[in-house]
């Protein structure tokens, strides 16, 4: 269980408690990542389905390996191998995949609330891997997760979101995770890119790309997705770059002990530059280290999994 | 067959009659009505105490889908839901496939719908040759064979060129222009009402201004070529706003809404629900409540289901993809009782908005309980409670976002031409020859 549920949807309705408790969990985990013989005997017997309808490597790659680390049987569905692309709708092949009695199933797909659907219709548990514009909760806690191992506790710090928050699954996830935990969390970017009412979900709008710097304890740089929407929003890569891309002359205005973070794929010289990304405030390759342990959490959490093993 | 409907209370708008009174129904027609009319030999009586007793309703915006897509509906099924409704007229919607742009196309559905002998039928032709948006309709033919208005519902005339010369080349044949506003350039690939419920579910929005600069654009073309405009389904304040001051103008503008916009707001599409799915989408609760007083000022004239039955396989799907619509009938009337027992619409009003405004706006025989009148009636136990049960939907369209929602108002019977054609009791009533 995560919160009082058996999937995980979203990061709203979790309380610093519940992600407390996934964070706890994690820590352990990433112990075990650690070892030379990185696997553990968990979740043997447990089928995991990897379930993706849009391009991934570093998600769907990442939740493979944490469910292998816990001896889990991991299966991956890619949607342009599958039915999907001979006209199956999503539910009809959800209740396939579901007669073969998997225990959780991972899904990411390109429409907002797709994992809502099968959460309605399926008996196992489902994880949301990141649906349209709507949220990517693992990606929130594995950030959660890097900022503390960094900051410990992250009550009053400055958590800045920077780019595409329109289409941001990310940003959702992290305004949601980041509130609960205490910080206070403001977005920036073009106007055009800061979606209506965002303060109904607890984030400040700061219109002004170095006022929100300012003070900053985190920032989080928003990949501009060139394949998605993001384009007609904005005149040119060039200009966005210039005017609302990561470079040190910005970051100089942050607080001294930043961390500098990034969903990835990361577009070098466009939303962060290359001295930043690879820089010493980056924390970047660790989001991706996280990343594993944090979802060999989710994993164990919402596999009937137990507080005391990783204690 | 002849009818006596005894010791309802008749509400009747279009001669603002509120009293317990008899009315006979004789060879279609409403033949005399008042105190102590009695029943002769061989005349039928129904006993109406308790009930309303109001003129069949007509809901002037609705899709029977009927040619084309008789797997949502069809002229029979929608019928049959109509006056289960207790709606007597229909006017359908032209995006059927083919779209009704001809003559052939409009007399296909008045037999279906002759056949079906249900309720009346009343088919809105295309404006534009195919809804392609580009020329005009042969409208004359149009109106010669039936169609008493003509609109390119669901999808928006776009040019403000070709909606001049359908206002003006359609007052040649007295028909309605009925425009379903909606600026397709700003909509964009919206989904939902763009607001803070939008942002929090990563879903794109359709901004209030899509609808509002399609209104202003219609109302200045009124104001400077003259002829007349009808507003379908009115879904913000700001919109009403508009409406308002084009009336006070004293221009030809009409305006419809339609239930679920004085009763649900965007929070409903929460859970990604694609029953709540419709366009014009949910919008914020200040304009529900706009909606409400629009109704009560006068500002709109009209309740309209804009019934859109859809396909279960249609709704049940990821919501970016789902169909816009909300299966209309068989709620429409106890929602519109909602706000009269709330306290927010007299019930005359509300029942001049099914009725004889509809009926004045087009340019349609009914609406009217006056003798000599066509016997459309139905009747209205006001306080019957019930639970909506898609399930029970006489629509093939079970699309509804009211499922399991408590409703006070039920329909008791429905007469077409002086026919009993629904009784709460006994279901449908079909012709017998």
């Amino acid at each position: 269980m995560i919160g009082n549920s058996n999937h995980l949807l979203g990061l709203d309705g979790l309380t610093r408690d519940d992600i407390t408790r996934v964070l706890n969990a994690a820590a352990g985990m990433k112990e075990i990542s650690a070892r030379k013989i990185k696997k553990v005997p968990t979740l043997r017997g447990k089928t995991i389905v990897n379930l993706f309808f849009e391009p991934s490597t570093r998600t769907r790659t990442s939740f493979e390996i944490a469910a292998k680390r816990l001896s889990a049987d991991a299966v991956n569905f890619s949607a342009s191998a599958s039915s999907t692309s001979k006209g199956e709708t999503l539910v009809d092949t959800a209740r396939n995949i579901e007669a073969m009695a998997p225990d959780v199933v991972i899904i990411r797909h390109k429409f907002s609330g797709s994992p809502y659907m099968l959460a309605d219709r399926l008996d196992c548990s489902i994880v949301n891997a990141g649906d349209g514009s709507h949220q990517h909760p693992s990606q929130g806690l594995l950030d959660i997760f890097t900022a503390r191992e960094r900051k410990g506790d992250l009550t009053g710090l400055k958590v800045v979101i920077a780019g595409d928050i329109t289409h941001s699954r990310v940003a959702r996830s992290d305004i949601y995770g980041f509130t609960a935990m205490g910080a206070n969390v403001h977005v920036t970017g073009p106007p055009t890119m800061i979606p209506v009412g965002i303060e109904a979900m607890g984030a400040t709008v700061q219109p002004s790309f170095e006022a929100a710097i300012e003070g900053a304890d985190i920032i989080i740089m928003l990949r501009i997705q060139l394949e998605r929407k993001s384009g007609m929003l904005i005149p040119s890569l060039r200009e966005y770059a210039r005017f609302f891309g990561l470079n040190a002359e910005r970051l100089a205005i942050a607080n001294k002990d930043v961390l500098v973070m990034h969903p990835g794929p990361i577009n070098r010289g466009i939303e962060i530059s290359s001295e930043i990304a690879d820089g010493p405030y980056s924390v970047i390759l660790d989001q991706v280290e996280n990343g594993v342990a944090v979802r060999m959490a989710i994993l164990y959490l919402l596999s009937g999994g137990i507080d005391e093993m990783v204690d | 067959m002849k009818w006596l409907i005894s010791g309802g209370r008749i509400v009747d708008p279009a001669s603002g009659r509120d009293e317990v009174a008899d009315l006979l129904l004789e060879d279609g027609l409403i033949k005399r009505t008042g105190q102590g009319v009695k029943a002769a030999r061989g005349v039928k009586t129904v006993d109406a105490s308790g009930l309303l007793v109001v003129p069949g309703l007509i809901d002037m915006h609705c899709h029977l889908r009927e040619p084309g897509f008789e797997y949502k509906e069809t002229v029979a099924s929608g019928c049959a839901a109509a006056v289960k409704g207790g709606i007597t007229s229909v006017m359908c919607m032209a995006n059927t496939d083919p779209v009704n742009d001809c003559a052939s196309v409009t007399a296909y559905i008045l037999a279906k719908a002759s056949q079906a002998g249900l309720a009346r039928v009343f088919p809105i032709g295309a404006i534009t040759k195919g809804m392609q948006g580009e020329s005009l309709a042969e409208m004359g033919e149009l109106a010669h064979s039936g169609c008493v208005a003509v609109s390119d519902d669901g999808r928006p005339v776009r040019s403000g060129g070709i909606m001049r010369r359908a206002i003006e080349y359609s007052a040649a044949f007295g028909l309605l222009v009925i425009d379903h506003a909606e600026d397709l350039s700003i909509a964009g690939e919206g989904v939902m009402h763009e607001g803070f419920v939008s942002t929090m579910l990563g879903l794109e929005g359709i901004p209030t201004a899509a609808a509002l600069s399609q209104i202003a654009r219609n109302i200045a073309l009124v104001r400077e070529f003259g002829g007349r405009i009808h507003i379908a389904h009115v879904s913000s304040r700001s919109g009403a706003d508009l409406i308002r001051n084009a009336k006070a103008e004293g221009l030809s503008v009409t305006a419809e809404t339609c239930p679920h916009f004085f009763t649900l707001d965007h929070e409903a599409v929460r859970g990604f629900d694609t029953n709540a799915k419709v366009n014009p989408p949910l919008s914020t609760a200040d304009d529900v409540e706009g909606i409400i007083e629009s109704l009560a000022d006068g500002t709109i004239d009209v309740i309209a289901t804009d019934h859109a039955p859809h396909h279960r396989d249609e709704k049940d799907r990821e919501f970016d993809l789902a169909a816009f619509g909300i299966s209309g009938f068989e709620t429409a009337l106890a929602l519109t009782l909602g706000l009269v027992h709330k306290g927010r619409l007299p019930l005359m009003e509300a029942i001049a908005k099914w009725t004889v405004n509809p009926a004045k706006i087009v340019g349609l025989p009914g609406g009217t309980l006056a003798e000599g009148a066509h016997a459309d009636v139905t009747l209205l136990d006001a306080e019957a409670q019930w639970t909506v049960d898609p399930t029970l939907f006489l629509s093939k369209g079970k699309n509804t976002p009211f499922a399991g929602t408590k409703l006070k108002g039920e329909v008791a019977n429905t007469f077409v031409g002086g026919r009993m054609v629904y009784d709460r009791n006994e279901g449908i009533i079909v012709k017998q020859e």
